[in-house]
């Protein structure tokens, strides 16, 4: 729904007066109580709002931290330790954005396989899909970079890892990857550019991208579990019959939300915080040291599937250019995804059984590339199974299948093959 | 102002060069920015040679030195460690070491090194920088049966012959890297610095 521009006249004469010169509350009316959502959003609709809670606590506990910590290589692992044992309530502030980290990640993978399932990136919202995706792709950064600032031995390998990346590039990639370090290996150099672009930089970019994400939402409006566009049907108020104002009704449901996962957060934040290595990883309790790799450096559970793509493939510039079209791929879906129908719900079973393969192919990515495939592999096969080679076949089959889910919805679309449903003319629950 | 007799055309050359100009003007202002992120004087200067002393290294063992932030290896290969790198060429990617980045020119023969005994390698798998392990023993490993010596790396799992040759079918794309360096003495190397020339 379209964002409608209410002209708000306050009784007041102070805010009249405020009005005149600064339209702030005809603004916020016109995105609140004024902005007609789909009446029938389900529990998967709550992860945007969450996405936004997350950043606050992100900003207001990162401005905290920031106090106490030392972007400085000799000092800024025992600055971390100082800010747990020393700082009054420093843990809890330094756990509640460890955990806002990884949960950031959580609701935002969510929020993504909402917009996958229902067709939230089709015609009129591709922009707002491809700035999310922005967003997506400035949150890795971020949390890269964040990751790197306690100067554990994890943080060190893992920033050595992902810059030398950059070396597969070719001609150019030692000079680029000496360029990113300030240095011939990840040094002081390097820690204190990533704090400044961890708590300045990049932080400035993803709040413009939120902006315009929001923005470009409102123009074209929410869509919806049923894959309905709710303006189309309009009451004679000119209101769409199926929206119903965001304030109060979805201020209301996006507090119960809060609510549920406030509980969650609290619960890891006060008895779970490193949730047994996968939100603090065991290996960044020790001190970084540039002799010594940990015998499994392996990135936080986030970027484990991506990295598993990266790892299963025997050539470096190769499995550095997997790992970075498994991401551009998903900005292309707008446009690989030729279907006209949008929701899940009616739409082919080709598709159902793709997307349900899609998810369960990432979460097992995701734990080959977090070296738990390590562990299983010999409980399966036997202790003389060849590791490697199980899971060198393994993790290259669900690759093959994470890209073949593109090819599949372009070719599957494309080619009519799609036997869909009718769509209904207004949203399934509007009475 | 009037906007009658508008000149078109000369507006829009206008509005195009100032567009120029003003492009030039940001490039030209962002190279001292992109500069800034390059090394250091303080970390170049930090890479300067390093003295290595190798009188008491036994036969089979390796140590490491610190050169530029990174490892560096010294090993006095076995006889037994020398005679078995030839049986491997069939194997590796690169086995005549034909990839110029990877060592200096005195560095590119059968044993990759400048006496025959003493390996020197910057500890770096090619892959993505990590660490490798080194396993000098010739017998059977887990991750390769027919092993001869050589370094393994925990990370991704790239292996290594005793010349810090690669092996192929490994993610690591060359051979570990051979850094400058000279015997000032017979029990002493210098890394950083080509036998003949200056620093490097």
């Amino acid at each position: 729904m379209a964002t409608a521009h209410v002209t708000v006249k306050p009784r007041n004469r102070v805010l009249a007066w405020i009005e005149e010169r600064l339209p702030i509350l005809s603004f916020t009316a016109s995105h609140t109580s004024e902005y007609y959502a789909p009446k029938n959003f389900n529990v998967m609709y709550y992860f945007g709002s969450l996405a936004m809670l997350v950043l606050v606590n992100q900003i207001v506990t990162g401005i905290f931290l920031t106090m106490s910590y030392k972007p400085d290589a000799a000092l800024a692992f025992a600055s971390v330790e100082y800010i747990m044992r020393d700082v009054e309530w420093g843990w809890l502030i330094r756990y509640m954005h460890s955990t806002g980290a990884s949960l950031f990640f959580v609701v935002i993978y969510l929020h993504m396989f909402r917009g996958l399932i229902y067709g939230s990136y089709k015609k009129p919202r591709e922009l707002v899909w491809l700035l999310g995706m922005f967003i997506f792709l400035a949150l890795m950064a971020e949390a890269f970079m964040g990751y790197v600032l306690p100067w554990g031995n994890m943080s060190f390998w893992g920033a050595k890892v992902i810059i030398s990346l950059f070396g597969a590039v070719p001609v150019v990639g030692d000079t680029l990857v000496q360029w990113i370090m300030g240095d011939y290996n990840p040094a002081d150099a390097t820690l204190n550019r990533f704090f400044a672009l961890h708590v300045i930089a990049l932080p400035l970019v993803l709040l413009l991208l939120v902006v315009l994400h929001l923005a470009a939402l409102h123009e074209v409006g929410s869509n919806n579990p049923d894959g309905v566009e709710i303006k189309e049907k309009k009451g004679p108020n000119g209101r769409p019959l199926d929206g119903i104002p965001f304030h109060p009704y979805y201020t209301v449901k996006d507090l119960f939300g809060v609510g549920m996962f406030l509980l969650i957060a609290a619960f890891i934040i006060f008895f779970e915080p490193t949730v047994g290595g996968w939100f603090l990883e065991h290996d960044n309790f020790i001190p970084a040291d540039n002799l010594v790799t940990p015998t499994h450096i392996k990135p936080v559970w986030y970027f484990t599937p991506f990295y598993a793509i990266l790892r299963v493939i025997p050539s470096k510039l190769g499995g550095v250019i997997a790992m970075f079209s498994a991401i551009v791929l998903l900005f292309l879906v707008p446009w690989l995804d030729r279907g006209k129908v949008k929701s899940i719900r009616y739409r082919g079973l080709g598709y159902k059984l793709a997307i349900a393969m899609f998810a369960l192919v990432f979460v097992l990515l995701g734990a080959i590339g977090a070296g738990k495939t390590g562990e299983w592999i010999p409980e399966l096969f036997g202790a003389a199974a060849d590791v490697t080679l199980i899971e060198n076949a393994f993790g290259r089959t669900l690759t093959l299948l994470y890209f073949g889910f593109f090819l599949f919805l372009w070719a599957y679309t494309h080619f009519g093959l799609e036997k869909t449903k009718p769509v209904p003319e207004r949203v399934t629950t509007h009475d | 102002m009037a906007n009658e007799g508008v000149n078109q055309g000369r507006r829009r050359f206008l509005t195009a060069t100032t567009a120029v100009v003003g492009g030039v003007g940001v490039v030209a202002a962002a190279v001292p920015f992109i500069k800034s992120w390059e090394p250091s004087a303080r970390a170049k200067s930090a890479g300067a040679p390093v003295m290595a002393d190798i009188g008491k290294v036994e036969s089979g063992q390796m140590v490491t030195f610190e050169w530029r932030g990174q490892p560096v290896w010294v090993v006095n290969r076995s006889k037994e460690q020398l005679d078995a790198l030839a049986s491997q060429d069939a194997r590796l990617k690169d086995p005549k070491s034909d990839n110029a980045d990877q060592q200096p020119d005195y560095a590119k023969n059968e044993h990759r090194s400048i006496k025959p005994e003493w390996l020197v390698l910057v500890g770096l798998c090619t892959h993505l920088g990590c660490v490798p392990d080194y396993y000098p023993e010739l017998k059977a490993e887990p991750f390769d049966p027919a092993w001869k010596g050589g370094f393994y790396c925990p990370c991704h799992k790239s292996r290594y012959d005793m010349a810090g040759r690669v092996y192929d079918g490994v993610p690591a794309p060359a051979n570990l890297r051979v850094p400058p360096y000279h015997f000032v003495t017979d029990t002493q190397i210098q890394i950083g610095v080509d036998p003949a020339k200056g620093a490097a």
